[in-house]
């Protein structure tokens, strides 16, 4: 595969696309389709038969739009949105194609939620087919994959990539332009790039959604990744909770490779790329990336003490390179624009932009992409459009059962990983859940460590026993039964369970607890000296 | 080359064992491809037990401790039958702060099972999820493979008396 063929088919599917004057585009991503979208294209494409319309207009399968709680959502020609869409509003849409907008059924465009978001990793989403190639290819798609296999060196793709300033989308934030030279320079007999799709975070799902509507962007990333750290072999390990995205990917892996984009000897070069799928089976412990390998492998998922690193020994004990979903995502268009365009967006250390999952206690629930750097007040109140029924804010929580529940003081806070980290939270994979007066930091706190306790492997003490110890103290102080010793007990345990885990997992399962006691104490202490919680969660007066 | 001729024989008739076995070819009957193998033992047969952990162990010359391991470290698989329904309660952040314990207790009351059991009459299965990604459409279950979303109790009450009703 060379430029002037990915050119040639970018022409010929920009023609055929020309001929037929007005599309209607249909998300069928995860969140749609359970809100019926199927149906709405299908009631579409028999209307479309029936008026002999084939010639003039298309009905187009694609992927998410972002707005997932107003699903099934349709678009038209000229930004028209449609919200709440059903089957039987088919032949009214076609009408209006002719006639102007379905007022009803009319989905604003001009709110925040919109108009606030940049689109980098997502500017395929909601636009292409995800299931054909030939779309990807003609949004610009795998030029940045050729542009370097035939004009760049492996070192001057790194150094775009580190000139970028892109940083793990995972959670960490490690420096992904390092971690590709380290596994470059690294001496292996065979070198292997795994792309992390494990998604394990509750009230995440940016991954699935950038999966399920353009999963060739991620495919192009670990292209471009495995040339320029000189790997053949490839995995991308997905949630089995996930079948639509790993039917998505199946059939991109496949279709990539009847093009001659993935195999032996791509575009007649020495280099050489397969990439085979491994079904996760629901661990959320395998997203730390030496579990990941371990379950790549056959073997239960246990993390190992680390260094060795698997830049240096991963997979089968050659050097690997371990990149998220969204990490890999964001090179393509890196490689296209250069490192420099990508490093003028963002802040100075955060560079970029994020996906969230806006989701819990909050108007506009869905996904968002934003500039690094937006406050967490224009993410709640102004894209999220502030919380419901009059309520009032309590908590953000970011980074999942890692992260920590942060107060309407830190609003104002930008988002960037020093920011969140300083404010003892972090990042992590995206997932931001708000939560309102209904809430009891306690009960979340509980929820958190709940989580941590079922996913601890096992493997190390202080994870194993530490999470069980803390969620039982957590649970006495809900029931309303808890002393003062027992807040400083925890508090112990935080300590204790942050700094001697083996993995990750275990030293950021304190983080819920941590922040609930620093930004909530007042709530701990209610339930502790006055018996009483605030939102009426907790006890025997508990709403059920 | 060599090629083993010692795989032994499937436990039994059952056509399922010819999808498993060519699984296990896939993978090379090899120790790497033990949860690819498991994922096509559950997806043909719904859960594991013991005959398909031994056979399947003893083909990709892995001792049964780490089969079972293997087995029972995933939330995924399962080692017992599921009901003829399921109802899947995603318990994930979001369903969590919209309201989804509200829809453990209502299954309580209904069936007097919690997530993970299954009722007396095996006819319907309650599990939880960690999260399934639907979080837009919190609190959301899965009724038989089917997503819902923005569930309240009394629409999971009824669903739950119409598999019932349909089945008696």
């Amino acid at each position: 595969m060379t430029l002037e063929e990915l050119e040639e088919i970018a022409l010929t599917e920009n023609e055929a696309q020309a001929k037929i004057p007005l599309t209607v585009r249909v998300c069928v991503a995860a969140g749609c389709l359970s809100c019926q979208s199927q149906a709405v294209k299908d009631a579409l494409d028999r209307d479309i038969a029936s008026r002999n319309w084939s010639g003039h207009c298309k009905i187009k399968g694609v992927g998410c739009m972002g707005l997932c709680a107003e699903g099934p959502l349709v678009s038209t020609n000229g930004g028209i949105l449609y919200k709440g869409v059903a089957a039987a509003d088919a032949t009214a849409l076609l009408d209006a194609m002719e006639q102007g907008p379905v007022e009803r059924l009319l989905c604003p465009t001009d709110i925040p939620f919109f108009q606030r978001q940049k689109k980098i990793v997502l500017e395929n989403s909601g636009v292409i087919d995800p299931e054909r190639i030939e779309e990807y290819i003609a949004a610009s798609g795998y030029r940045a994959f050729v542009q370097a296999l035939t004009e760049m060196t492996p070192a001057e793709v790194i150094e775009q990539v580190v000139k970028s300033g892109l940083r793990g989308r995972g959670g960490a934030g490690y420096p992904t332009g390092l971690k590709w030279s380290t596994v470059a320079k690294a001496v292996g007999t065979r070198k292997y790039v795994i792309c992390n799709a494990d998604e394990g975070d509750p009230g995440a799902f940016m991954d699935r959604s950038v999966l399920e509507s353009d999963p060739h962007r991620v495919l192009e990333g670990m292209l471009i990744a495995a040339y320029a750290v000189g790997a053949p072999e490839g995995y991308i390990y997905v949630r089995a909770e996930y079948p639509l995205a790993i039917k998505r990917l199946k059939s991109a892996i496949r279709q990539a490779e009847k093009l001659g984009l993935l195999g032996s000897n791509i575009g007649g070069t020495s280099f050489s790329f397969r990439i085979e799928l491994r079904l996760g089976a629901g661990a959320f412990v395998c997203g730390e990336e030496t579990a990941l390998i371990a379950s790549i492998e056959g073997n239960r998922g246990t993390p190992r003490p680390r260094p060795p690193y698997p830049a240096m020994e991963g997979l089968l004990g050659q050097p690997t390179l371990i990149n998220n979903v969204e990490t890999f995502a964001n090179v393509p268009p890196i490689i296209r624009n250069g490192g420099e365009w990508y490093a003028a967006i963002g802040t100075e250390k955060s560079k970029g932009t994020k996906v969230f999952a806006l989701a819990g206690r909050v108007q506009n629930t869905g996904l968002v992409e934003v500039p690094m750097g937006i406050s967490l007040r224009e993410m709640v109140f102004e894209i999220g459009g502030g919380i419901p029924e009059g309520r009032g804010f309590k908590a953000v929580q970011t980074g999942g059962p890692s992260g920590g529940c942060l107060p309407s003081e830190c609003l104002d806070m930008p988002v960037d990983y020093e920011s969140l980290a300083r404010a003892g939270s972090i990042m992590g994979s995206g997932g931001m859940i708000v939560m309102d007066e209904g809430s009891c930091m306690v009960d979340v706190a509980k929820y958190f460590m709940d989580f941590c306790m079922t996913e601890s492997c096992g493997k190390c003490i202080p994870c194993r026993v530490g999470t069980y110890q803390m969620h039982r103290l957590l649970d006495t102080i809900t029931k309303l039964q808890a002393t003062p010793q027992d807040v400083a007990m925890l508090e112990e345990l935080c300590d204790l369970v942050k700094h001697t885990s083996l993995c990750g997992l275990g030293q950021s399962a304190p983080n819920p607890v941590l922040s609930t006691l620093r930004y909530f104490a007042e709530e701990y202490k209610a339930h502790i000296e006055r018996k009483e919680c605030v939102a009426g969660v907790c006890g025997k007066g508990a709403a059920t | 080359m060599i090629t083993s001729t010692v795989k032994p024989a499937p436990p039994g008739q059952d056509k399922r064992w010819k999808i498993v076995d060519a699984t296990m070819r896939r993978v090379g009957q090899n120790s790497r491809g033990l949860i690819e193998t498991l994922h096509t033992v559950q997806e043909a047969f719904g859960y594991l037990d013991e005959t398909a952990l031994r056979y399947v162990a003893i083909t990709l010359r892995v001792p049964l401790s780490r089969a079972y391991g293997v087995a029972t470290f995933y939330h995924f698989f399962t080692l017992k039958p599921a009901g003829e329904h399921t109802c899947v309660i995603c318990l994930g952040t979001a369903c969590y702060i919209k309201g989804a314990p509200r829809l453990v207790d209502a299954v309580k009351r209904e069936l007097g099972i919690a997530p993970g059991q299954t009722t007396a009459d095996k006819k319907v299965s309650v599990l939880s999820a960690r999260c399934l990604g639907s979080c837009g459409l919190a609190p959301a279950v899965v009724y038989d493979n089917e997503v819902a979303g923005k569930i309240t109790p009394e629409q999971l009450r009824q669903q739950l008396a119409k598999w019932d009703a349909h089945d008696a």
